[in-house]
Parts: structure tokens; sequence; C-alpha cells
């Protein structure tokens, strides 16, 4: 019970900085070391460090799989977006200079919005590999253990 | 001597690469042998940056008063590696969490005693 | 890191095999510190040492083997190690005689410093705004590759979902009685 109570005590204490500390990386990969992938993971961990605390069932609520299943998709059609974008403004794809009148305006815009989907793809896969590997390992228990089958899983 | 110094990082990247190779070969767990492909991994990515470090340089972002930056396109390189390998990795596991539902085991003996054994019972298929 | 790996090699539990493949993570992340490679320590860093130390803890307990058991096939033990053993020093020969060919180590003069890592180094502030040559380089310079490695990792989620996905077993579990 003691242990419970230092580990969740300390957990709540953490998360919410674990999660800023991602977003900042995100954010500030143009300025300093980051981008889209160190947050993508970052974000993953402080999700996963909930789900080894709290239960798998307490963070499926917050972040439900069918949540993530459309987090992984959306991040890689940002990506894809921002390319086609690039397309439709008269450019080739992928091109960041043609989506403002300032070049570099341009480039900044590209490279923000394409970071936001690398790393919105890779913390919802992360996330996500979490589950399936601990929802297995729940499933076994449970009907090992006689009981109904657990819940979750939308 | 200063060529020894010079190729140091080449030879723990050796040792490293070889070690890994090692354990893929010659341990029969799959788990194992995974964790030597992650060692073979990290091992090249330090193949790929130890000659991209300038001395007197700094990290690759640009700041007013320094000069020498290490080189960026490995960096970029290995960024892209490591994520890939963190994918290759989920899947073998993944593959290896099926194998060990399917045959009892992640041992390789048993399991291909396990596939000759069967087999053996249902006849050579065309 | 040598002696951690060298470890790594010998220990049969795969549970410390695990342990350790996270210390020599760390140990990784601040070499590449040591070798001004920030960004890549970060990713080294979260991915090595936090979600593959997570997969692989995760694995093992859905493989309920702590041991690679050994103990059993003695008799195959015996000649296994030695073939291995002699093709990995093998390869590691042939590759020394390879690196002796390399340039050495922070040689200002060596082909990886000459052809395009100047211009991105030159011309990134002022072409793309961003002060931070690997991410400028990683989405905008070659930011096609980036696109492939995020489909990769879409990829590889879909695979693992396809693998690891319950929903039929789980239909049929509640069909049972």
């Amino acid at each position: 019970m003691n242990r419970q109570l230092v580990l969740r005590v300390i957990a709540k204490l953490l998360i919410p900085f674990i999660l800023l500390f991602a977003l900042y990386v995100q954010f500030h990969g143009d300025f300093g070391p980051g981008g889209g992938f160190q947050a993508g993971v970052s974000f993953a961990a402080a999700l996963i460090l909930y789900a080894l605390i709290f239960g798998l069932a307490a963070v499926r609520r917050q972040v439900s799989d069918m949540l993530l299943e459309r987090l992984i998709a959306a991040g890689v059609l940002l990506y894809g977006g921002v390319g086609i974008a690039g397309m439709l403004l008269g450019g080739n794809f992928l091109d960041y200079f043609v989506l403002d009148a300032d070049p570099v305006i341009g480039q900044h815009r590209g490279i923000f919005w394409v970071e936001a989907g690398v790393g919105i793809t890779v913390s919802a896969v992360m996330l996500k590999l979490f589950y399936l590997f601990a929802d297995r390992a729940d499933r076994r228990q449970g009907a090992a253990a006689g009981l109904n089958a657990p819940e979750g899983g939308a | 001597m200063s060529t020894l110094a010079g190729y140091f990082s080449y030879a723990v990247t050796i040792f490293l690469l070889v070690a890994g190779l090692y354990i893929i070969i010659a341990q029969g767990n799959l788990i194992k042998k995974l964790v030597g492909l992650s060692l073979l991994q990290t091992s090249v990515y330090l193949l790929y940056i130890a000659p991209g470090k300038l001395v007197g340089g700094t990290a690759p972002i640009i700041a007013p008063g320094q000069q020498i930056y290490a080189n960026p396109l490995p960096h970029v390189l290995i960024l892209t590696a490591i994520v890939v390998g963190v994918a290759t990795l989920a899947l073998g596991l993944a593959l290896a969490v099926r194998i060990h539902e399917a045959y009892g085991s992640i041992e390789e003996e048993e399991i291909l005693e396990k596939d000759n054994a069967s087999e053996d019972a249902e006849g050579v298929r065309a | 890191m040598v002696v951690a790996v060298v470890a790594m090699v010998r220990r049969r539990n795969l549970f410390a095999v695990i342990v350790l493949f996270g210390v020599y993570s760390f140990l990784m992340a601040t070499v590449l510190v040591a070798f001004d490679a920030v960004d890549v320590a970060m990713t080294e860093a979260a991915v090595g040492a936090g979600i593959s130390t997570v997969l692989f803890l995760g694995a093992l307990h859905l493989c309920k083997s702590e041991v690679a058991t050994f103990a059993k096939p003695r008799k195959h033990r015996a000649r296994r190690p030695l073939l291995p053993l002699v093709l990995a020093v093998g390869t590691g020969a042939l590759l020394v005689y390879g690196s002796l060919g390399l340039p050495a180590f922070s040689d200002p003069q060596a082909p990886i410093h000459v052809h395009v890592a100047p211009r991105y180094l030159n011309e990134a502030l002022r072409e793309t705004g961003v002060p931070n040559v690997v991410t400028a380089v990683l989405a905008s310079y070659r930011g096609y590759d980036t696109f492939g490695e995020v489909t990769v990792v879409f990829t590889a989620g879909i695979g693992v979902i396809a693998l690891l996905r319950r929903r039929k077993q789980w239909k049929e579990m509640g069909k049972k009685p």
C-alpha cells in the first residue's frame, strides 16, 4: 500500500511535466535539439508511465484505441497534405517556399506542420504498440484465471 | 601512435558490431537474437556519427560566434535509422510473441524440432 | 559500454540482458553527445532506452521465459559456439582491414565534409530560417526521406496491429461458455 502511494504521487507530479516537455521539444525543434520524433516518443512515454501506474483501463478511458488508430493515419495524411498543398500552390511535391509570399516564412510553416505530423504519428504508434503488448498479457491472464473477457478494446 | 588514436572509434564500432553479430548467429533464443540485432544497429549509428565530429566543433545548430560545426548529414540519416530500427524491433517482437503462442517456446531448436515433427507426422507435402 | 556488451553476451537470464540493453542505450546516448550529435542522442535515449526496453519487457512477459534455457540440449551447445565465434571474428578482421582505408578521426579533409555538408551548413539559416541544421535538412532539404520514414513507422504500427489484435479471439472467447 505504501509503495503504491509513493508511486502514484510521484507519477502525478511527473506526468504533466513530461507532457509539457514533449510539447516543448516538438515546437522548439527549430532552435535546439528536438523535433517530431523525440517529442512523439516522449509523449508516448508519459502516457505509458500513466498506464504502468494507474492501469491499462484508466489510460484506455483517456485515449481510446479508435482515437489512436485515427491519429496514426492522421499524422501521415498531414505530412502528405503539406506536400500536396505545395503542389496545389504551384511548386513540386513538398515544396515549402510556395506556402507563403515570403519563402522563408513558407519554409517555417512547412517545417512546422510536417514535424507536427511526424510527432502525431510517432506518439500514436508507440502508444498503440504498448497497448497491444499489454493487452495480450491482460487477456491471457484473464482467460487463465477464468474471469470474463476483460473490458476495453473499443 | 596518432594513427592508432585516430582509428580507436572504428575499433570500438567493429567490436560492437561483431558482438551483435555473434549474438544473432549463436544464440538460440529469439528475444536474445533481437537484442543482438539492436546491438548491431546501434554500432552502425556509431559508425556513421564518429567521422562527423570535428575537434573544436559543436552541435550543428547555427549560433552566433561558432564557426565549426559537426557534419549534420549523418545525424539526419541516423535519426531516420533509429526510428526505423525501433519499428522493425516492434514487428520482430510481435512475431516472436506469435511464434511463442503457436509453438509454445521461443528457443530456435525446440521450434525446429516441433516443425520437423509435425512435418514427419503429416508426411511430406508436395 | 564495452563491459556492458560483454556482460550482455554472456548472461543467460533474459531479464538481465534487457536491463543491460537499457544501460547500454543510455551509455550510447552519452557517447553520442560527446560526438556533438545532440538530436541523435536525444532520440537514441528516448527510443533505445525507453521504447525498446519497454517493448522487450512486454514481449518477455508475454513469452513467459525469463531464462534462455540452455540446460537441456547440452549436446548441442558444445559444438555450437565455435563456428559462430569464428565467423564473427572473421567478419571483424575483414572490417578492421577495411577500416584502415577510412579517414582518421576528425579529419577535416574527409570526403563527407567537402561535398554537400558545407552548402547545408552555410545556406540553411538563410534559406529556411531555422537554426537547427539537422531539423532543416530532415524536414526541408530531405523532406521526402522523412515522409518515407513516417510511412515506415505507420506500416510497422499497422503490422503489429495485424499480428496482435485480439478482437476475433475475444469474440470466440465470448461465445464459448
